[in-house]
């Protein structure tokens, strides 16, 4: 039996951290009880739908919609022209940053649609019917542009150009062309040349994945209404309420406070709902008609015009000693964005050589726009496409060396002290002790049969902290109301409950947790950057804390003592030291009744800037079987080998490794998104958009390395997002420990694999080594 | 044209007026109300809106309400029995097989289904049995890990 948690240093003696109790939204998520977006209601509710521009590129010369207005039933029509235009600035969504210039664009095409799918107009009607008959009735006068849709030819001299006037940001000295490429980011530590001068061998090769898209369940789904003093709200399914209320009221000139959102339950985010699509139109409709209008987005609009993440070219190129000793790093990143700047290359270059203690270290990355959907967050955003390129790499420098692949990596593993390329020095991280794991884990020493291959690779993330409030109330029976405002998307509510009920030393059972609306909590930036079990679990330990502090303090009051004489155990509190025993202990539930006789509610509360996130490396090992008949791989044997800095719930931790994993597996071996050359998706549908399920699958095998983050009171790091970096890179390098071949390009899919292998049994190639039957 | 639905949902005898293109799904969300059952794709690829139509699981996106006519219909509404969950549910929440919990319902229901048909699953037959119910979030592992316990503890019951 493998060990599933690994310990390493010794901890305090918790009670309920790192036990597996059952999740507070368990019972309602297996009844059907819970409520997603699309499940909320409103008497006298319209029907809201999106007209969608069919052409890739084309400028907007006028929109008519007095024919759909006319129509019977149809009660509002929205357009560009009501919604102001915005100026150049940039705000965080998750790790990323949007401009609210083109935030407004994107929910609704002004000068031109720059995407097949971009929304051009919405309709509110009596009933969906009437909704879908209106659309028809919207003329749009189009003038098509030639588009582009692939990252080299948007960067072509006189390509289609999507942002007249756009010039590169981060060039010294700027451009004096306009060109696709929105902003150019470099990382850069020692000197690269240097480094690779002591080289004794050097790898450099390009690599392309293609855009994936996060594939959440749930399709987007909101209801609004706003009442005739101007008075708002919105049930929405987001990864961040304040921050959907944030641009709502800014891209339609409402006060914040009159807009009230409510985050309903999530059917899966992985980033793709930080950003918002529908809202600021069924807001701007619900004021047009005086009615509440409900929007739900189909597959195919959730594939055409939300966030997939970006598709790549990238140049990777790694030199090392003969020891094995990496002595230098350089690559160029080139992310396509969508139709607005913003693809998550900074991050894929922040995490790209991360694993790696190397002294010399260069990258550089562009942003490119080109005619496809605007790019959201997608689980470690950037990460997974670079690590997929630096992982490959890695393991072609591995055997040119001749070394074993994990020991190549524990020679050059970042560790305490490392100087990272993107800035910081790291603190103490898991990365060694993964490498160790994965070393003496029993998949690693396992037989393998014929056509199989086994394929190592790490990863990393940086998470985040940020803004956070959280409240907890003690009721006047002694139970408590535990108030978070990040929604909760992978068992947020549990943990949360779990760090109180360790604070307080009571069972889980007394507390009650609710993702809080708007209107009830202060402020607290959006679920993302793995922040909300750290950060708002700070949070529940500060406002615990303070609601021990209020016990004391009202104990010493009731005993006339000091409150320095007062001490709390296991949710009582009783006279300590020289004033021991002088009263009978009182429970948490005596105290509450007494509450409003000794100064009135306890209530405790925290509102803080998270700092101290911590980051997470992780080392995934992979076994693959490939078919030289059909070029089909198949998963034989996964582990996910991981830091979580301390597990509060290590059943939901091992949830996010193989849902990660999952994911990764998806994006290496199937996921694309197909274009034609008319710029119009091919697979907007799970049918030919084919995502991994159940009987795909092994087993996902998981092990958590803690090595406890000191910033956080309980050690703990964000997790959810570093276990999609590393399969991309582990698949590839075990189908290439199969096949003996190489793949440079993502998806892994069948008819790619096939064409290598039937190209490579045509040469004769000598590294080919599959075995046909 | 409405027509006139007539079915078994839950046990309890309904009726509804259905226009001639509604589908079930239509029928049981926006109708009878009963919203635990999940609307991904409407095109039968997902599974999230999976119930059982005669015992069997089925895309409810892909029946017409009014081919249910006359019909017993299962939705995730009715599997647990008063306050007693389903042991499918129970083990769900207790492995840590629902993380968000949109394609729960479908999982349950496709679950019930084949532990309804088949005593003692393999791993493959239950891999096979959920293949049509896409899961975003847990990888399947705990879910399979949930449907295989009850299998198990059935099994001992019997014995």
């Amino acid at each position: 039996m493998q060990e599933t948690v690994k310990k390493l240093t010794p901890e305090p003696e918790y009670k309920i951290i790192g036990t597996r109790p059952q999740r507070p939204d368990g019972v309602d998520k297996v009844t059907g009880r819970a409520r997603f977006g699309a499940d909320h209601n409103l008497p006298g509710q319209l029907t809201g739908l999106v007209l969608r521009s069919p052409h890739p590129h084309a400028n907007i010369r006028s929109i008519d919609v007095s024919a759909a207005m006319a129509l019977p039933g149809v009660k509002a029509i929205v357009t560009r022209d009501d919604f102001k235009d915005q100026g150049s600035e940039f705000v965080p969504a998750g790790e990323m940053l949007i401009n609210y210039r083109d935030v407004v664009r994107n929910v609704m095409a002004r000068e031109r649609a720059l995407y097949e799918g971009h929304a051009v107009a919405a309709v509110a009607a009596l009933s969906p019917s009437i909704a879908k008959a209106a659309l028809k009735l919207i003329k749009v006068d189009y003038e098509i542009l030639p588009h582009v849709l692939d990252v080299d030819e948007a960067m072509a001299p006189g390509a289609p150009i999507l942002h007249p006037g756009m010039i590169t940001a981060g060039m010294d000295p700027a451009p004096k062309r306009e060109s696709n490429v929105a902003k150019r980011v470099e990382f850069a530590l020692g000197d690269v040349a240097k480094g690779f001068a002591a080289a004794d061998v050097i790898v450099e090769r390009h690599f392309e994945t293609k855009s994936v898209h996060q594939g959440y369940i749930e399709p987007h789904a909101c209801l609004a209404t706003v009442a005739e003093d101007g008075q708002a709200d919105i049930w929405v399914s987001t990864q961040g309420h304040w921050i959907v209320r944030a641009h709502c009221a800014r891209l339609l000139g409402m006060d914040i406070s009159k807009i009230r959102v409510t985050a309903t339950e999530i059917g899966g985010g992985f980033g793709g709902k930080t950003v918002v699509y529908l809202e600021p139109l069924a807001l701007a409709l619900s004021r047009k008609a005086g009615k509440p209008v409900k929007m739900t987005m189909s597959r195919d609009e959730v594939f055409r015009a939300t966030g997939p993440t970006s598709g790549a070219k990238m140049r990777i190129k790694i030199g090392a000693t003969k020891d094995g000793r990496i002595v230098a790093c350089d690559g160029e990143l080139k992310y396509l964005a969508g139709a607005f700047q913003g693809s998550p290359v900074a991050p894929g270059c922040m995490c790209a050589f991360a694993p790696y203690d190397v002294d010399h270290v260069k990258i550089v990355g562009y942003d490119v726009v080109s005619n496809r959907p605007k790019v959201a967050a997608y689980r470690a955003p950037g990460g997974p496409i670079s690590g997929y390129a630096v992982e490959s790499v890695i393991d072609e420098l591995a055997s040119k060396l001749k070394l074993d692949p994990i020991a190549f990596r524990l020679k050059n593993a970042a560790r305490q002290g490392t100087k990272a390329a993107y800035g910081p020095k790291f603190g103490p991280v898991g990365l060694v002790e993964s490498l160790q794991a994965a070393q003496s884990h029993d998949h690693w020493k396992a037989p393998l049969k014929v056509n199989q291959g086994r394929g190592i690779a790490a990863g990393f993330w940086f998470n985040i902290g940020g803004e956070t409030t959280v409240s907890i109330a003690l009721n006047e029976d002694g139970t408590l109301v535990l108030m978070a405002g990040t929604p909760d998307i992978g068992g947020l509510r549990a943990s949360l409950c779990m760090m109180a009920a360790e604070e307080l030393g009571i069972g889980m059972d007394a507390i009650r947790v609710t993702i809080a609306d708007t209107q009830s909590l202060g402020y607290n930036f959006l679920t993302g950057g793995s922040r909300s079990t750290f950060s708002s679990g700070m949070g529940v330990v500060e406002a615990s804390r303070s609601i021990v502090k209020q016990v004391c303090e009202r104990a010493a009051k009731l005993w006339e003592l000091p409150t320095d004489a007062i001490e709390y155990v296991d949710g009582s509190v009783r006279p300590a030291g020289a004033n021991a025993g002088k009263h009978p202990p009182m429970t948490l539930k005596q105290v509450a009744a007494m509450a409003g006789k000794t100064g009135g509610p306890i209530v405790g509360s925290s509102s803080i800037n998270a700092h101290g996130a911590a980051p997470s490396f992780g080392v995934h090992l992979c076994d693959v079987e490939v078919d030289p008949e059909t070029g089909r791989t198949t998963i034989i044997r996964y582990t996910v080998i991981q830091d979580a800095g301390r597990a509060i719930h290590p059943a939901y931790v091992e949830g996010q490794y193989q849902g990660g994993a999952v994911q990764g597996i998806g994006w290496a071996l199937n996921e694309e998104y197909v274009y034609g050359t008319d710029g119009k998706l091919q697979n907007a549908g799970f049918l030919d958009y084919r995502i991994p399920v159940a009987s795909d699958l092994p087993m996902i095998d998981t092990v958590i390395v803690e090595v406890p983050n000191p910033a956080h009171p309980y050690g703990v790091r964000g997790i959810g997002e570093t276990p999609i970096v590393p399969p991309m890179g582990a698949i590839a390098n075990a189908i290439t420990h199969a096949t003996g071949l190489r793949f440079q390009s993502l998806p892994m899919s069948p008819p790619k694999v096939l064409a290598a292998i039937d190209a490579a049994r045509a040469v004769g190639d000598v590294n080919f080594k599959l075995k046909v039957a | 044209m409405k027509i006139v639905v007539t079915l078994d949902v839950n046990g309890e005898p309904r009726q509804a007026l259905a226009d001639g293109r509604d589908t079930l799904l239509q029928l049981v969300r926006d109708q009878l109300g009963l919203t635990g059952t999940k609307e991904g794709c409407s095109n039968g690829n997902c599974g999230a809106c999976t119930v059982l139509l005669d015992g069997e699981p089925v895309c409810a996106c892909l029946v017409l309400a009014a081919e249910a006519q006359g019909a017993h219909v299962t939705t995730i509404e009715g599997v647990a029995v008063g306050n007693a969950l389903h042991p499918v549910q129970a083990a769900l929440i207790k492995f840590g097989g629902t993380q968000c919990g949109f394609c729960t319902p479908g999982v349950v229901l496709s679950a019930v289904a084949l532990l309804d048909r088949v005593a003692v699953p393999s791993d493959a037959d239950i891999r096979y049995a959920i293949a049509g119910n896409i899961c975003r979030c847990t990888g399947y592992g705990k879910i399979v890990e949930a449907i295989q316990a009850v299998a198990t503890s059935r099994q001992e019951a019997s014995r």
